[in-house]
C-alpha cells in the first residue's frame, strides 16, 4: 500500500475509533489516536500476520501493552479482515468480543491480553524468549505508553530482554507526554526514556510517531544480539484538533456535537 | 520407621522426571533455585531453565508468554513472593486467560521458621482460591508431591502447588489415589471428622489416635486439593460425624477452613471448628516452636474436637 493510501486509511481508522467510543460512550480516545501510525506501520508494512490465519504458528506477535488504546487495534484488525467492521460498534458492550481491554480469548487477531499496565511488555518479552528457545524466527513487537513506563515491571522486562539478548523483540513507545492526571512531567517524570532503555542494553531509535515511513524504517533496521527500542514522538488525540495534546481526553467519550465535529475534521461523514 | 523426605526436594526431583517425559516442560525461577530446588532440574536440563533474577512479577508474565508459545512453564519462588508480590501478574496474565502455567511455590506457611513473619506466607491459599479456574494442591508428603506435579501437568490451565520446606515423614504410598478435587479418607471414624491439608495431615492422624484413647472415633480426611474442593466428601463426612474440625498451616481466613465452611454453611448442621493461624502474622523461631505457639498441634486438634463434641 502506498503512502497516500495509508494516510487516507489513517483518517478512516481514526473515524472508526471515534465512532466506537461515541457508540458506547466510553473508552480512551487520546491514547488510541496517538498510536494509530505505530500500529499501522506494524500491521500494514512490517509484521508477518495473516487475517485469514490469526493463529499462524510463525506469525509475528503484536502486543499492545498500553491496552486501553485497543480501539485503534480493533479498527485496524477489522480493516484487515480479522472480523466484520460492524463488530466495532459493539465495543465495551455486554457479550461483545471487543472488550474494554484486549482479550485474546475473545478477539481474533489479539495475541495477548493486556490492560494492566506493565504486564504486556513483560509477557511480550516472555514470548520473544520462548521463540528463541524454540528456535522460531518470528518477531515480537510491543507498544507501551509513556505513563506505563512508571510501572517497575516495565524495567524488569527490559532488564530480562537485554540479559537474554532478545534481538527478536522490539518495544515501541507511544511518547505523547500525557497521562490521566496530566503531563508525565507533572505526574511522575519519566526522564530521558531513550537513555534509560539504552542503559538497559537496548538499541534505540527516535522517530516521528505519526510518520509511518519513519517508523517502518526503524522497525526494519536490523539489530543483533540486543533488543530494540523505538521512541515514537506522538501527540495524544492526534487528528482531532480539540483532543490533541489535551489530557482531558485520556478516558472520555465525545458527545454528539464533539463526535460530529471530529468526524468532519477527519473528512468523514456520520455513520459512513 | 517410614521414610522421611523434604517436600521441596521431592518437587525438584518430580520436575526432572516430568521433564524427561514431557519436552514442553520448562522451569522458571527468581534467584531461589537452590531453595525451591528447581536447581535439581537446571542441573539436568540447563537449556530448559530460565532465571529471571529477583523480579517475580516479570517471571509470572514471562511464564504466560511461554505458555502462549505452547510450552508448559513450572514457575518457582517462595509462596509469599509468588502469590503475594506477583498476585496481580498471576491474576491478569495467567489466571484470567487460563494460561497453562504451573506455580510450584515453596517455603509456604510457618514451617519456614527462622526467616520470620516477612517470609511466612499464611494467606497464599486465600489469594489463589479467589481466582476463577485456579487449581490448588497442598501435598502432605513427598510421595503426594510427585503425584501433584504430574497431575498438574495433566491439567490445561493454572495450578498452584504449595511446597512446604520441611523434611516430613511419608504417610501415603505410591498406591494412595491422587485424584484432583477428590479428598482421601485416611482413617474412618464416626464421632468427628478432622479435615486436614499439607503438613497438618500427620498431626490430624495423631490427634485421631489421642481421641481414640478417650473413646472418641475420629475420621481423618486429607485434602490434597483445596480447589476444587470436594463438596461431596465434606457433606458426607459432616453428615456421618456431626462434627468437623479443619486443620491447616495457613490463616483460618480464606484457606481450607473457609473452603469447608462455605460448603457446610446452609447445607449441614454439623458442629464446626478451625485449627490454623488465628488471624495473626508469624515470627522467627524453629518450626516446631512456631507450630506449638500458634496451635498447630495434634493436642490442639484433639482439644478442638472434644470442645465441639461437648
Amino acid at each position: 500500500m502506498n503512502n497516500e493510501n495509508l494516510d487516507e486509511k489513517a483518517k478512516l481508522i481514526r473515524q472508526d475509533i471515534l465512532r466506537m467510543l461515541y457508540t458506547c460512550q466510553s473508552g480512551h480516545p487520546g491514547g488510541s489516536l496517538s498510536c494509530v501510525e505505530i500500529l499501522m506501520a506494524l500491521y500494514y508494512r512490517v509484521a508477518n500476520v495473516d487475517a485469514k490465519n490469526p493463529q499462524m504458528e510463525n506469525r509475528d506477535r503484536i502486543v499492545l501493552s498500553k491496552g486501553h488504546a485497543c480501539p485503534a487495534m480493533y479498527a485496524i484488525l477489522a480493516d484487515k479482515g480479522y472480523f466484520p467492521r460492524e463488530d466495532l460498534w459493539s465495543l465495551r458492550q455486554l457479550h461483545s468480543h471487543l472488550q474494554g481491554h484486549p482479550d485474546m480469548t475473545k478477539t481474533p487477531g489479539v495475541d495477548i491480553n493486556t490492560g494492566s499496565l506493565g504486564q504486556g511488555i513483560s509477557i511480550a518479552m516472555g514470548l520473544a524468549l520462548a521463540a528463541k528457545y524454540k528456535k522460531a524466527d518470528y518477531n515480537v513487537y510491543t507498544i507501551v505508553g509513556d505513563g506505563e513506563l512508571q510501572e517497575g515491571l516495565v524495567w524488569e522486562a527490559a532488564m530480562a530482554a537485554a540479559h537474554y539478548k532478545l534481538d527478536n523483540f522490539t518495544v515501541l513507545l507511544d511518547y505523547n507526554g500525557l497521562q490521566i492526571d496530566g503531563s508525565n512531567d507533572e505526574v511522575m517524570s519519566v526522564g530521558d526514556v531513550s537513555a534509560k532503555f539504552k542503559a538497559f542494553g537496548f538499541e534505540c531509535f527516535k522517530v516521528d510517531g505519526h510518520d509511518i515511513d519513519a517508523i517502518t524504517k526503524a522497525l526494519q533496521t536490523p539489530v543483533s544480539g540486543k533488543p530494540k527500542f523505538i521512541c515514537c514522538k506522538t501527540a495524544k488525540g492526534n487528528g482531532v484538533s480539540f483532543m490533541e495534546n489535551n489530557f482531558g481526553w485520556h478516558g472520555k467519550a465525545p458527545n454528539k456535537e464533539e463526535y460530529e465535529t471530529a468526524i468532519k475534521e477527519l473528512g468523514g461523514t456520520i455513520n459512513g | 520407621m517410614a521414610e522421611s523426605k523434604s517436600l521441596r526436594v521431592a518437587y525438584g526431583e518430580a520436575l526432572v522426571e516430568l521433564g524427561a517425559k514431557n519436552k514442553d516442560v520448562v522451569v522458571l525461577d527468581a534467584d531461589l533455585s537452590h531453595a525451591t530446588m528447581t536447581s535439581t532440574f537446571s542441573a539436568v536440563y540447563p537449556d530448559r531453565f530460565f532465571n529471571f533474577g529477583i523480579a517475580e512479577g516479570n517471571m509470572m508474565c514471562a511464564a504466560a508468554g511461554f505458555a502462549h508459545s505452547g510450552l508448559m512453564p513450572f514457575v518457582s519462588t517462595f509462596a509469599l513472593f509468588g502469590t503475594g508480590r506477583a498476585y496481580e501478574e498471576i491474576r491478569n496474565s495467567i489466571s484470567y486467560v487460563n494460561a497453562n502455567v504451573k506455580l510450584g511455590l515453596s517455603h509456604s506457611g510457618l514451617s519456614v521458621g527462622e526467616d520470620g513473619g516477612s517470609h511466612q506466607s499464611i494467606e497464599d491459599i486465600s489469594l489463589m482460591r479467589g481466582l476463577p479456574g485456579m487449581t490448588i494442591f497442598v501435598p502432605c508428603d513427598s510421595v503426594e508431591m510427585k503425584k501433584a506435579v504430574f497431575a498438574a501437568a495433566e491439567i490445561n490451565g493454572p495450578v498452584y502447588i504449595r511446597v512446604a520446606r520441611p523434611v516430613v515423614e511419608t504417610i501415603t504410598t505410591l498406591d494412595t489415589p491422587f485424584i484432583p478435587g477428590k479428598a482421601n479418607v485416611m482413617r474412618d471414624g464416626s464421632d468427628v471428622c478432622i479435615m486436614a491439608t499439607g503438613l497438618m495431615v500427620p498431626y490430624a492422624l495423631q490427634a485421631a489416635n489421642m481421641l481414640a484413647a478417650d473413646g472418641i472415633s475420629a475420621a481423618v480426611v486429607n485434602f490434597h486439593t483445596i480447589k476444587p474442593i470436594d463438596r461431596e466428601c465434606i457433606l458426607a463426612m459432616a453428615d456421618k460425624c456431626g462434627a468437623v474440625v479443619t486443620a491447616e498451616e495457613h490463616s483460618i481466613i480464606g484457606g481450607l477452613g473457609s473452603a469447608v465452611a462455605e460448603v457446610l454453611a446452609g447445607n449441614s448442621s454439623a458442629k464446626f471448628a478451625r485449627v490454623g493461624i488465628q488471624d495473626k502474622f508469624g515470627q522467627s523461631g524453629k518450626p516446631a516452636e512456631l507450630f506449638e505457639f500458634y496451635g498447630l498441634t495434634s493436642e490442639n486438634i484433639a482439644a478442638q474436637c472434644k470442645l465441639i463434641k461437648k
